[in-house]
């Protein structure tokens, strides 16, 4: 089989895995050396393909087959897909020529697991080590490892790599039991405990007199959970995401709402997710990591699901009208951030402006905030929402999308798109 | 009213903007008009930094960060608005000025850095490389490539390529600057027509492979595609051409996922590794009076299935 046939195969195969990051590496260049990489800067997205996805990174497993039976998974030892291997040189081939051509700014090795744990593991490593110690590759490298792996080729990976990620999938070993029979989730959060130990070590601001430098590691770890796979519910997946964010300080969890995939399997549900769940889901978790938003107020055992219509920030603010109105010339940071329609950033630009003035509405028109937002749940010295006479209804109302006008014509019935034919199996309309 | 003519470019600026402020002619004073002559621009060295005629002014250093990207900028009011700025934040007194993003001058200020930004961000991101040879005596790959920004930020965004490919020797062409890097030193030559450079790549119908093969048509969203890469880029992106047919077979695609008919789980094969976590989930016999939990607390208790 050539490599570009492989390539077809083992790319497919890697498409299910929604982790594009390649920022928050340590500085470092190919200032100095014969090779070539960088990492350090923000990321790049070096091109996108028609599904929306950037692609920065060199994305592919080292093989498609698999020992496990994961449901949702193509690669599953039940389906029949074509089977392919690389050799490690082979990456390290694709991945050089890749970058000196600048498609890419790294590589995402993964790999179906083949023998053992361990042994898989040794191969993923294997191109790593090949591409730092023999190219002088200092571009970015992201290892999935598998949590049964010794903790020493789990150390091995991380001295190479920039990121290390162990996806959990879904977020109850009652889910996984179903779908995932060989993944444990108790031994993922051992494993992520170790990474979460490596990394503090080498990046600890304070070492012991005289103690030597840990050996390096990556930067930080990831992991990716796919939605609507199974019946958990919002409130339990971000409720996950949280304790992985606090107890092993992940930097991102990614959700990835589940998507048909040749060779369904029966366990699978019949209808994919709309993908504004997972949207929301981001968004939800966008909340939790730079709003200070606890996870109850966003999603609760009495409401466990994120509302579809809306976004989750105003969809709080929209259950707690009693908050507001916050005056954006007096609340402190963390009430501003609680308005919906403004961002980080533009909190920080109202903070730093109104230590010389007072903002008024023209001000905020200037920063293009989205007024028809903002002004329900705002204070400025010239306005106040209660002349707005609205109240919760109606205030919903106004942010509702607009009801789908129903058009009668003679033409030929729309083209039908890819979401029209997801319902199609269940007989949904 | 003073008539300053000068070559577009930050360092041409901020000479004669020193001159000015150190004659304290208020920014209504004073007209500017971008030299035409741009051919002179690389003709020229660049001038000394500081000019010895002009007194220091202190300036807050993030906003000559600023001016330097706004001068990159095509819009021929910027060295205008540029020279308020600095007047405002010195003898006009505004030193917090910056911190005004409300400022309508500063927030233009502000626009110009983000399309800059962008426009060098969609460089760095953009740019192919094609590999042209290797050079006899250093042995070192030779690669060439051709972009065309929208702006004048071939200087602002070369030393990214400088640090990213060290190791190999590149050119990039545009239709107003070349950047050059030798593994010694970066330098820039005037701009060159598009047929100066080499249009395609042995390695393209690998690349083209592997963004055919990442798609997954399953989720077409060709807003969110083009919002990141809009069409303007297509024309020198190899992959490009792909993606007409990629929508189009996508629906097609899907259906045909649908229509395969599932496929039972099969009985796991007899392997090692398989076993030994099967015994490794085996559930610790439970002590008396607790139950096994599932979910993120539970700890090693699963059974087998």
């Amino acid at each position: 089989m050539d490599v570009a046939r492989k390539l077809e195969i083992l790319a497919d195969a890697a498409k299910y895995d929604a982790s594009c990051a390649s920022s928050g590496a340590a500085r470092k260049d190919s200032r100095g050396s014969a090779g070539v990489g960088s990492t350090g800067g923000a990321g790049i997205c070096h091109s996108y393909t028609p599904d929306g996805r950037c692609v920065s990174l060199l994305k592919v497993l080292m093989t498609n087959a698999c020992l496990y039976d994961c449901h949702y998974c193509i690669n599953r030892r039940s389906s029949n897909v074509a089977r392919a291997r690389f050799t490690p040189a082979e990456v390290v081939q694709l991945t050089l020529d890749f970058y000196k051509r600048n498609y890419i700014e790294g590589l995402f090795l993964s790999s179906g697991i083949i023998r053992s744990a361990d042994h898989t593991m040794e191969l993923v490593i294997e191109v790593a080590r090949l591409l730092r110690e023999e190219h002088h590759f200092r571009g970015y490298i992201h290892l999935k490892t598998i949590p049964e792996a010794s903790p020493s080729l789990i150390a091995l990976a991380g001295r190479y790599a920039d990121r290390i990620s162990i996806n959990v999938e879904l977020p109850s070993q009652q889910s996984l039991d179903t779908l995932a029979p060989e993944k444990n989730l108790a031994r993922t959060e051992i494993a992520m405990e170790h990474i979460r130990e490596k990394i503090d070590e080498r990046y600890a601001e304070k070492r012991p007199p005289g103690a030597p430098k840990p050996p390096p590691f990556a930067t930080g770890q990831s992991t990716q959970m796919l939605v609507g796979a199974d019946a958990s519910t919002d409130a339990s997946i971000l409720g996950c995401a949280n304790k992985l964010y606090t107890a092993h300080r992940l930097r991102r969890v990614y959700y990835s709402a589940f998507s048909p995939i040749p060779q369904p399997s029966s366990l699978l549900p019949l209808k994919a997710p709309p993908l504004i769940r997972e949207h929301r889901l981001y968004q939800a978790d966008w909340l939790l990591r730079f709003y200070d938003f606890k996870v109850e107020e966003i999603a609760n055992p009495s409401a466990p699901h994120l509302d579809l219509a809306l976004d989750p920030k105003l969809s709080w603010a929209l259950r707690n009208r009693e908050s507001f109105p916050i005056d954006v010339n007096q609340a402190p940071r963390e009430r501003l951030l609680r308005i919906p329609g403004l961002g980080v950033r533009n909190v920080e630009r109202i903070l730093s402006a109104r230590r010389f003035t007072r903002l008024r509405l023209t001000d905020l028109v200037r920063l293009r905030l989205q007024m028809k937002k903002l002004l329900p749940f705002i204070l400025t010295d010239d306005h106040h929402p209660a002349k707005l006479g609205l109240d919760s209804d109606s205030l919903r109302a106004r942010f509702l999308p607009p009801p789908q006008q129903l058009e009668l014509t003679f033409d030929s019935p729309p083209t039908p798109g890819p979401s029209d034919f997801l319902s199609v199996r269940s007989g949904e309309l | 009213m003073r008539s300053v003519v000068i070559k577009p470019e930050y360092h041409a600026w901020r000479t004669a903007a020193r001159q000015l402020l150190g004659q304290g002619l208020a920014p209504q004073e004073v007209l500017w008009t971008d030299d035409p002559q741009e051919a002179s621009l690389f003709a020229e060295p660049e001038p000394e930094p500081a000019s010895a005629t002009a007194p220091a002014v202190k300036v807050p250093t993030a906003f000559l960060d600023l001016a330097r990207r706004a001068a990159a900028h095509t819009d021929p009011q910027r060295w205008a608005l540029l020279y308020r700025l600095l007047w405002r934040l010195t003898l006009g007194g505004e030193r917090h000025l910056l911190s005004l993003a409300t400022d309508p001058e500063v927030r233009q200020l502000q626009d110009w850095n983000k399309s800059i930004g962008r426009d060098i961000h969609k460089m760095h991101a953009f740019v192919r490389f094609r590999k042209v040879g290797v050079d006899a005596a250093t042995h070192r790959e030779q690669f060439v490539a051709w972009f065309e920004p929208d702006f004048r930020i071939v200087r602002l965004a070369a030393p990214f390529f400088e640090k990213r490919f060290a190791g190999m020797d590149w050119s990039i062409l545009t239709p107003y600057e070349c950047a050059h890097w030798d593994g010694q030193q970066l330098h820039f030559t005037p701009g060159v027509p598009r047929s100066q450079a080499p249009d395609g790549d042995v390695l393209d119908d690998l690349w083209r492979t592997y963004y055919k093969n990442i798609f997954n048509p399953a989720r077409v969203k060709i807003n969110a595609m083009q919002s990141e890469m809009p069409k303007k880029y297509w024309k020198n992106l190899p992959e490009a051409p792909l993606i007409a047919d990629l929508i189009a077979e996508s629906a097609g695609r899907v259906q045909s996922m649908l229509d395969t008919p599932e496929r039972p789980a099969l009985p796991a094969p007899h392997n090692a590794y398989l076993q030994s976590l099967r015994a490794r989930d085996q559930p610790p016999p439970p002590p008396p009076g607790e139950g096994t939990g599932s979910g993120l607390e539970s700890s090693e208790g699963r059974t087998a299935s």
